[in-house]
């Protein structure tokens, strides 16, 4: 009976009623919009930006890309000569340098917090200080690696060099580089470690067949990312001496000499130093528009080989 | 620190007077033991966890005897599956872990500082609440543990391994065709299948079960209790359950605990209650805890 009156027509009619939206969900309608135009407002941003640089670099990047890719610094604007060959060398083995510097000691650093560091409150402190460090302005870097790698370690690194530059990023990412390692091994599955200890694995067993390999995927995106920010700075490498006179003609991109040869220039050094030009040449903000294309090709092929290498890892823990 | 000697179990002395625990085997192993009772594997004598200041277990003192299936069962938080992580020294992996009082592996005192916890997870395998299978393929799921311990010396002896582990854990003929198709593609009653071929493949003494079923279907479930009774001849066998029926279907002995509130210090921490064969405490239990227990009264 009571089924009865359920589908009963009164009844149905109420449920009906009570069943259908009443009125739309403004607040949540609201909310939602609210995120979209975040969003849209960073991209729009984000797409003046490029379509500004697109535009200011279209000629001299139409009109002779290889020739700007090959071409060094001049002090006039419309040199046919004039290109970026010197900084692109110099922003290359820089990141070569974060590259064989930074990621294997970061790397390792955050295996040890994580794996095997005591919880206790001296690796706590450790801990915080390395969270401050990646907070600490690029400038502050750019200092260290003056006194210490330029003057102090002048001998070994040939004072104001490429591989000082290059240590001094290296540093500079570093707590970036340990932070997103420790937040992959972190998320590794507690299951899969006791499944690996629970056949007779020791630690460095456990680490090797199933920390790093779950870690992998999300160590490399955070390490190229980081990389990528470390080769737009600056700021550090004005301090450490990237100039824009005394530099060879043409160097090699694997002329190791050119390493620790006392001058050097980088790709953010070299867009630097063409606004700066600008005012008494203005074809040099063309010049500054097409280097930051450049580098922001650099950056993208990084990135994209970040995403590349996740892929494979991802694909190969199954 | 731990307050655990080296002594062999001969040397055993008796225990505290615990008055509210029921036993009814003689702790020297002699004459309270039925005849078709198997050498001890593990003895447990007066074991307490814990973790900090956070007394998990207190204790405990049971004997678990070869080739038989011995269930811990009880309440949430009474403890049994930290005395199941002793076992095999697992609970070595939470830093403010300590164990006090005795705990044998056939003679050997498992906390003695010069054991290996490495060799102890080698002889005595783990199979986990929740499937755990590696994100890797079916083979090398199973090739790990004999991979890492060093036991194959040929690429065949591999083979055979993981071939005869399959075999034993019920898994080899729905899996024997696609060996390099990832572990993660198997349904929950597969994984749970292929954790006990992992475990298996290093020939382990005894195998540790946590609740190996609570995560699966009442077919699975089936499937892993036929599967243990027909492995409980060649391994000893402890596993803990929440499910009181899958302890009397498939156990040889259980052990009941309970969380027992501690006055002095306001908290809770678990209490072996009753150790008896199966039979026994289920039909004629001594204590009246487990009694309520068993009959579905409290818990």
């Amino acid at each position: 009976m009571a089924k009865a009156r359920l589908i009963g027509d009164r009844t149905s009619r109420v449920m009906v009623q009570a069943m259908e939206r009443r009125a739309a969900d403004v607040r949540g309608r609201v909310f939602q919009f609210s995120l979209l135009t975040t969003l849209l407002i960073s991209l729009f941003i984000l797409g003046v930006l490029i379509a500004d640089v697109m535009i200011d670099a279209w000629g001299l990047l139409t009109g002779r890309p290889g020739g700007f890719l090959s071409g060094t610094m001049r002090s006039l604007s419309d040199d046919p000569k004039l290109g970026v060959q010197q900084a692109l060398v110099g922003t290359f083995w820089i990141a070569v340098f974060v590259a064989v510097l930074a990621f294997p000691i970061g790397i390792g650093a955050a295996i040890w917090l994580e794996e095997y560091a005591p919880r206790n409150r001296f690796t706590r402190f450790i801990e915080l200080n390395i969270r401050n460090l990646a907070g600490v302005p690029s400038i502050v870097y750019g200092l260290l690696g003056l006194f210490l790698f330029v003057q102090s370690l002048g001998d070994l690194t040939g004072g104001k060099s490429i591989a000082a530059a290059g240590i001094t990023l290296a540093i500079l990412v570093l707590p970036i580089v340990i932070i997103t390692a420790q937040e992959a091994i972190r998320a590794v599955p507690q299951g899969l470690k006791e499944g690996a200890y629970g056949v007779g694995a020791t630690k460095w067993t456990m680490i090797r067949s199933q920390v790093l390999p779950y870690a992998a995927p999300g160590i490399f995106t955070g390490t190229l990312l980081s990389m990528s920010r470390g080769i737009g700075e600056a700021a550090p490498l004005l301090l450490v001496g990237a100039v824009s006179g005394r530099l060879g003609g043409n160097p090699g991109f694997f002329d190791l000499s050119a390493i620790n040869a006392e001058s050097f220039m980088a790709m953010p050094v070299i867009i630097v130093e063409w606004v700066q030009n600008s005012g008494r040449d203005p074809g040099f903000a063309e010049a500054a528009a097409a280097a930051i294309v450049v580098l922001l090709v650099f950056v993208i092929l990084m990135n994209a080989a970040a995403i590349l290498l996740r892929n494979h890892f991802e694909k190969k823990r199954g | 620190m731990q307050a655990i000697s080296g002594s062999m179990a001969n040397e055993m002395v008796e225990p505290e007077a615990t008055p509210h625990l029921h036993l009814d085997i003689d702790r020297t192993g002699q004459a309270a033991v039925p005849d078709d009772t198997g050498d001890p594997v593990f003895e447990v004598e007066d074991l307490s966890v814990y973790y900090g200041d956070f007394r998990a277990v207190q204790g405990a003192t049971f004997t678990v005897y070869e080739h038989e299936i011995t269930a811990m069962i009880g309440p949430s938080g009474c403890g049994k599956t930290t005395v199941l992580r002793c076992f095999n020294r697992m609970n070595d992996l939470i830093p403010t872990a300590r164990v006090e009082g005795r705990l044998n592996f056939r003679n050997v005192s498992l906390y003695d500082p010069r054991v290996d916890p490495v060799e102890v997870r080698r002889r005595i395998g783990m199979v986990f609440q929740k499937p755990n299978p590696f994100p890797k393929s079916i083979y090398d799921n199973v090739a790990f543990g004999p991979r890492v311990t060093g036991m194959a010396k040929k690429k065949g002896d591999l083979d055979d391994i993981v071939e005869r582990s399959l075999h034993r854990a019920a898994l080899w003929d729905e899996v024997h065709d696609r060996m390099k198709d990832s572990a993660l593609g198997l349904s929950g009653g597969q994984q749970q299948r292929l954790c006990i071929a992992r475990a298996i493949a290093v020939d382990p003494d005894v195998l540790l079960m946590d609740e190996p079923c609570s995560a699966l279907d009442p077919i699975a479930t089936t499937r892993i209790e036929d599967l243990m009774q027909e492995i409980k001849d060649d391994y000893t066998i402890v596993i803990v359950t929440h499910n009181m029926q899958q302890a009397a279907r498939i156990s040889n002995r259980t052990a009941f605990f309970t969380a027992q509130l501690d006055s002095t210090t306001d908290q809770r921490s678990g209490l072996l209650v009753e150790y008896d064969r199966t039979e026994t405490i289920f039909s004629n239990p001594s204590d009246e805890r487990t009694e309520n227990y068993v009959t579905g009264r409290f818990g």
